[in-house]
């Protein structure tokens, strides 16, 4: 049999097939798994740098995660369209010029309207290239998946991303500044002399943060690394 | 003598793991045997000495404001800054696949014992983010190249030293939610406190 029948057959295949609905249970999941049960920080071990760095306060938390949600969804509807076009070999280069373009636009957006935040993050808004979440996605999801899909599936992981860290976030600033979004929240319920920790605004609160919560995130979800 | 205070502060003071949270991944992925942490913290150092001091080259002569004007004064006003991104990565990758082909002509035993943690250099963002902190600070190139390599000094003992623990800890009974990643983020944080130790020390 030649190829053009074959592909033929494919094509009326594809046609057959009834459309899937635009929030079918499998899409659902899609989005809700990366939240929870494999969630790209806690049990794929992703992302962890800059998880870490910029996790001091809630507000650069915030602009981190909204500009890596972006750069996933966008870098993975780029290289789905693109999939059937990039070879094989050197797929890590298109995958990273792809990112890295993505990463300057939201660099250059943040300077023109938000010039304090883009001094705050500094470096860290460049290294979202090199965030393994990122690349893991392209690598494993939109390299294979269609458009639509890839979006859905880079929702569910940003979003898995971003809950993380501002929960870390949320607990670093809290015991370390006392506050909330810059707000004193101690102050404003009457504690005056609350002491701030000054571990949790150090590098080392965000490991012993981080680690605790993956411990209790792994033992809701019942898993267990050998 | 600046030089190697720069150096000794870039290695403990500021270690990229425990100051900076860089290279995080591989750091915790890598970290389970100690001669495989050996083997790619020594191809990190050796990227990051080539990388910091090449890219620093690109930034002063084509990319900063004004870099240009060595081609004439046509160029002098031309700012290629919003290119930093996409030209380093590609110097980092460029350079990660020319020393993977060197190792491999002249010294093949090297080659097999590294293995896939070559390629994976390109993606480990304490090199990325070396490059990017020595545009920051403003280095000069002697102290970007001694900086480079100090970082990389840095990261490959905080990963020798990580995966030196962990070979321990198989024999210690961790709670089940505990186990891998949790327990080692704790670790790292208590090495942490361990490296503040060094905060203060000027030579």
């Amino acid at each position: 049999m030649s190829t053009e029948t074959l592909e033929q057959k494919k094509q009326e295949e594809v046609v057959q097939k009834p459309s899937e609905a635009l929030l079918s249970k499998r899409r659902k999941r899609l989005i809700s798994d990366p939240l929870n049960e494999d969630n790209p920080i806690t049990v794929q071990v992703l992302g962890i740098c800059s998880a870490l760095a910029v996790t001091v306060k809630m507000e650069p938390t915030l602009i981190m995660s909204i500009a890596v949600v972006f750069v996933i969804v966008f870098a993975n509807l780029i290289i789905s369209v693109l999939r059937n076009l990039i070879p094989n070999r050197v797929r890590i280069i298109v995958q990273l010029a792809v990112i890295a373009t993505l990463v300057t636009l939201v660099s250059e957006v943040l300077k023109a309207y938000s010039y304090d935040m883009y001094k705050v993050l500094g470096a860290f808004v460049g290294l979202i290239i090199t965030n393994c979440i990122v690349m893991g996605r392209l690598e494993a999801f939109a390299m294979g998946n269609k458009p639509y899909d890839s979006i859905l599936d880079g929702l569910g992981s940003g979003f898995g991303y971003a809950w993380i860290i501002l929960t870390v976030a949320f607990f670093r600033e809290l015991f370390g500044s006392g506050s909330i979004f810059d707000f004193k929240l101690f102050e404003a319920v009457g504690i005056t002399n609350f002491p701030t920790n000054g571990l949790m605004v150090d590098s080392i609160g965000a490991f012993m943060v981080l680690g605790v919560l993956i411990w209790v995130q792994r033992s809701k979800t019942g898993y267990v690394e050998h | 003598m600046e030089l190697v205070s720069l150096g000794i502060k870039s290695i403990f003071i500021e270690n990229m793991i425990f100051a900076y949270f860089l290279g995080m991944c591989s750091f915790l992925a890598v970290s389970k045997k100690v001669s495989t942490a050996v083997g790619l913290g020594a191809a990190v150092i050796f990227v990051l000495t080539i990388t910091v001091p090449v890219n620093w080259l690109l930034q002063e002569y084509i990319l900063k404001e004004g870099a240009l004007a060595w081609m004439g004064a046509g160029f002098a006003d031309i700012n290629l800054e919003f290119l930093q991104f996409i030209m380093f990565i590609a110097i980092i990758a460029a350079m990660v696949q020319l020393v993977e082909m060197i190792i491999e002509k002249f010294s093949p035993a090297l080659y097999g014992s590294l293995g896939i943690f070559l390629p994976l250099i390109a993606v480990n963002c304490a090199i990325l983010g070396s490059s990017l902190f020595m545009v920051q600070r403003d280095y000069v190139l002697s102290e970007a190249t001694v900086f480079g390599f100090g970082s990389g000094i840095g990261w490959m003992l905080a990963i020798v030293a990580l995966a030196a623990i962990r070979e321990k800890l198989k024999y210690s009974n961790v709670p089940g939610g505990l186990k891998g990643l949790g327990i080692t983020m704790l670790i790292t944080g208590l090495m942490g406190i361990a490296f503040k130790s060094f905060i203060g020390i000027a030579i």
